[in-house]
């Protein structure tokens, strides 16, 4: 046992860190510590330049433009990235759909879609939740139909995350009504700007709009846009879904917060003196920072683990950084609340275009305290993981 | 990087379950808490055969060289079967003075027994109104001739009862809490003016309130800087404190690991209870809390070697939090799924709830660790 990084970790940890410092561009990097909202054209222009370091999908086999990292230096690599910050690669490409395309998908679509996703040329979303198929994804409706060399798709779909900037959908589609609920999924991917795809926003708690629903109505689809074989799409999400294991604890970025935290509360005053100086804030602050130290080590247990016995099958200790995680980022979000006080309250509607310069930056914590509650809904709610840690580790 | 434990720890770990598991069920425990002082010399034997008594002694101190992870995996294992036996007193404190500040004569007089299994220690710390913080000291060590004369009171001694040693905290100058001025010193428990009041503790151990009465101990039984013994006990009380973590999550391995295996053959309403998704959602929380403390226990465990000790007591006071949170859910929820028969001397899970609860009270409770962590600079 020996919790040290080697020499050439920290040499690593270094040159990556030193490449964030000279390559984000300053104005995004504030914009994530103020916690707005990123334009489309602010993060496509860090995600290219991340892939002309050959870092973009640095997870993927060598041969589609991977690194061959350890599960290490990944690690520190995510962790540097998140507390930098830096805005994260386009999970539905980079960490969803290109695994699955390069794992089932065939040459021709491998040739098609990887270089491009890597590059973010296309601008992929996520076709999975609907509006009845929330935690029981596998109950969902929209149907693709096969009409000679065309799949016809018809449906709804909800809780699609930035689709309106998305080029590419990558689609949960029931394709054999008769068979029972896993067994008739197929996974098809097609172009949003498809005759027949419609998106509307839905504007959440925060104010924000990061999700959408999407509409199909007779959506003409080309037949050799299913990936794998038809009804076999049940297993590729589950493959999907079980892929991102580490990350999800999402630790860098409740550090980077928890230091902001600790800036801002050694400036801003309550009873005549900075809030750090009062010893019930600072007792809430470091049970926050002492959970999420015990989070670090159970990420890095995972991720050693991983890097002895290989990733093989989804583990069930992503269950734990994903509820611990997410309850984690959510009390981040509450110190930073109650740093502010009674500034919460002013209403930054127009903040994230940059029209209301004005406007003090403390305007968004209270929506992104509003925003983190998504956190432990999404990506299988907590209760859903509380399920899978009773079924796969406690066997009951 | 590297979580695993390499060949040698897991032929100890391999060892110490065996040896455990041949002699120490629940119904061998209840025997061994009728023996005198309240353990078992027999256990304490094997303990000593398998060299598990020796392990962090250096080797030309005739023990086996071994660091924090090995005594991690040996109080582990001491957890999960809720061992009775004195290692904390004897091995990891009585032997953490001697190794950090014994003399080549108070080694060779101290450690053979140790390792040996014939003779145990125990640590005379714990003050009336000190509660945790170890400088506040009232007990008095006054010079007279070479030697010293000790007088005050100490409690809850653990393994008070049957040491042959004491490891005994005094002032030798200063006012009660001030940090300078505390010696350490190693008293005969048969020495003159040495008056002892034993009784059992709630968890099953023994424990003694100790007087001392114009104690008399030759220059030979100082260890270290009597003027300035703080950092010495401050380091060995980590080092304690870290084996309580590592006990503790040994604790919570079997208390889950009992309660799971209770609520799938429990039926009520004639399906087990372990079907019902409320008590699933508990139970995933208690592994959940168990896992976070395992985290921190292996950190705690390395943290153990940092040269910095305001990083490494900073490190443990965290690992301390973690755990007594964890222990506390885990514990509590523990008896909860067990319903009544938790609530029973008869049922073991009781008996581990009890162990895991006096855990969180020893060198520190949680608010107290909380509060040093809040008072750093950050863990982050």
């Amino acid at each position: 046992m020996d919790l040290a990084f080697t020499r050439e970790e920290q040499a690593f940890r270094e040159e990556v860190r030193s490449f964030f410092r000279d390559n984000v561009p300053p104005d995004t990097r504030r914009k994530l510590v103020e916690g707005r909202h990123l334009s489309k054209d602010e993060m496509v222009t860090w995600w290219r330049i991340l892939n002309k370091k050959g870092w973009g999908v640095s997870h993927w086999p060598k041969q589609y433009g991977g690194t061959g990292w350890t599960s290490v230096q990944h690690y520190i690599f995510n962790e540097e990235l998140q507390s930098y910050p830096a805005p994260q690669p386009l999970a539905f490409g980079v960490s969803m759909v290109g695994p699955v395309i390069y794992t089932f998908g065939n040459e021709e679509q491998k040739k098609q879609y990887l270089p491009r996703i890597a590059n973010v040329d296309d601008w992929w979303c996520q076709g999975f939740s609907e509006p009845g198929s929330g935690s029981d994804l596998a109950s969902l409706k929209t149907k693709a139909e096969r009409k000679g060399d065309k799949w016809i798709i018809n449906g709804q779909k909800t809780w699609t995350t930035l689709a309106q900037h998305a080029d590419m959908i990558f689609c949960l589609c029931r394709t054999d009504p008769s068979a029972k609920k896993q067994m008739g999924i197929s996974f098809i991917v097609f172009s949003m700007k498809s005759k027949g795809v419609t998106v509307r926003p839905i504007q959440t708690i925060d104010g924000g709009v990061e999700v959408n629903e999407v509409f199909f109505d007779d959506v003409e689809v080309p037949i050799e846009n299913l990936i794998g074989e038809e009804n076999k799409g049940w297993d590729y999400a589950k493959f999907l879904l079980g892929n991102e294991r580490t990350g999800i604890a999402r630790v860098g970025v409740s550090k980077e917060r928890l230091r902001r935290i600790r800036d801002l509360a050694s400036k801003v005053e309550s009873g005549g003196k900075p809030i750090i100086q009062d010893a019930a804030f600072r007792e809430k602050l470091a049970a926050c920072e002492i959970e999420l130290k015990a989070l670090e080590l159970t990420q890095l247990r995972v991720v050693a683990d991983e890097g002895k016995h290989g990733k093989g099958k989804p583990n069930p200790a992503s269950s734990v950084l994903k509820i611990k995680g997410s309850e984690i980022q959510q009390t981040t979000t509450e110190l930073l609340m109650e740093v502010i006080g009674p500034f919460a309250a002013p209403y930054d509607v127009h903040g994230d275009d940059g029209s209301n310069e004005a406007m003090e930056w403390t305007a968004q914590i209270a929506p992104s305290y509003f925003n983190n509650r998504k956190v432990s809904i999404y990506g299988g709610s907590n209760e859903i993981q509380r399920n899978i840690i009773a079924k796969a580790v406690l066997g009951l | 990087m590297d979580f695993d434990l390499n060949e040698e720890q897991r032929l100890l770990k391999d060892s110490i379950d065996g040896l455990l598991t041949d002699s120490y069920d629940f119904e061998s425990r209840k025997k061994y808490m009728k023996e005198k002082g309240g353990w078992s010399q027999a256990v304490w034997g094997k303990l000593a055969e398998q060299g598990l008594l020796g392990l962090p002694f250096a080797e030309a101190d005739g023990g086996f060289g071994g660091g924090g992870v090995e005594t991690m995996i040996v109080m582990e294992a001491l957890g999960k079967a809720l061992v009775l036996e004195p290692y904390l007193a004897t091995v990891v404190i009585g032997g953490g003075f001697l190794r950090h500040a014994g003399s080549d004569a108070q080694k060779a007089a101290h450690l053979p027994g140790i390792i040996d299994g014939s003779k145990t220690l125990a640590f005379a710390q714990l003050e009336k109104n000190s509660r945790y913080d170890l400088f506040d000291v009232s007990t008095t060590a006054k010079k007279k001739g070479d030697g010293w004369v000790i007088d005050g009171e100490k409690f809850v001694v653990l393994n008070g009862e049957n040491a042959e040693t004491l490891i005994v905290t005094a002032r030798t100058k200063g006012d009660r809490r001030d940090k300078s001025g505390i010696g350490v010193f190693l008293v005969p428990a048969n020495a003159k003016g040495v008056t002892k009041k034993s009784y059992p503790t709630q968890d099953g151990l023994h424990a003694a309130d100790i007087t001392f009465t114009g104690v008399e101990v030759g220059a030979d039984a100082v260890l270290g800087n009597p003027d300035d013994g703080l950092a010495l006990i401050e380091r060995v009380v980590d080092e304690a404190r870290i084996a309580l973590c590592a006990e503790a999550v040994g604790l919570m391995d079997e208390s889950l690991k009992t309660t799971v295996e209770y609520i799938k053959t429990r039926k009520q309403f004639g399906v087990a209870i372990g079907s019902f998704q409320s008590l699933q959602h508990r139970a995933s929380d208690m592994f959940v809390a168990a896992e976070q403390a395992r985290s921190m226990s292996m950190f705690a465990t390395m943290a153990g070697d940092f040269e910095d000790a305001k990083e490494r007591s900073n490190a443990i006071a965290a690992a301390k939090v973690q755990i007594g949170k964890s222990l506390k859910f885990v514990g509590q929820q523990a008896i909860q799924l067990h319903g009544g028969i938790g609530m029973t001397m008869e049922a073991k899970i009781g008996h581990y709830f009890k162990r895991l609860t006096m855990i969180e009270n020893s060198f520190g409770d949680t608010d107290y660790h909380q509060r040093r962590v809040a008072d750093g600079s950050g863990l982050i």
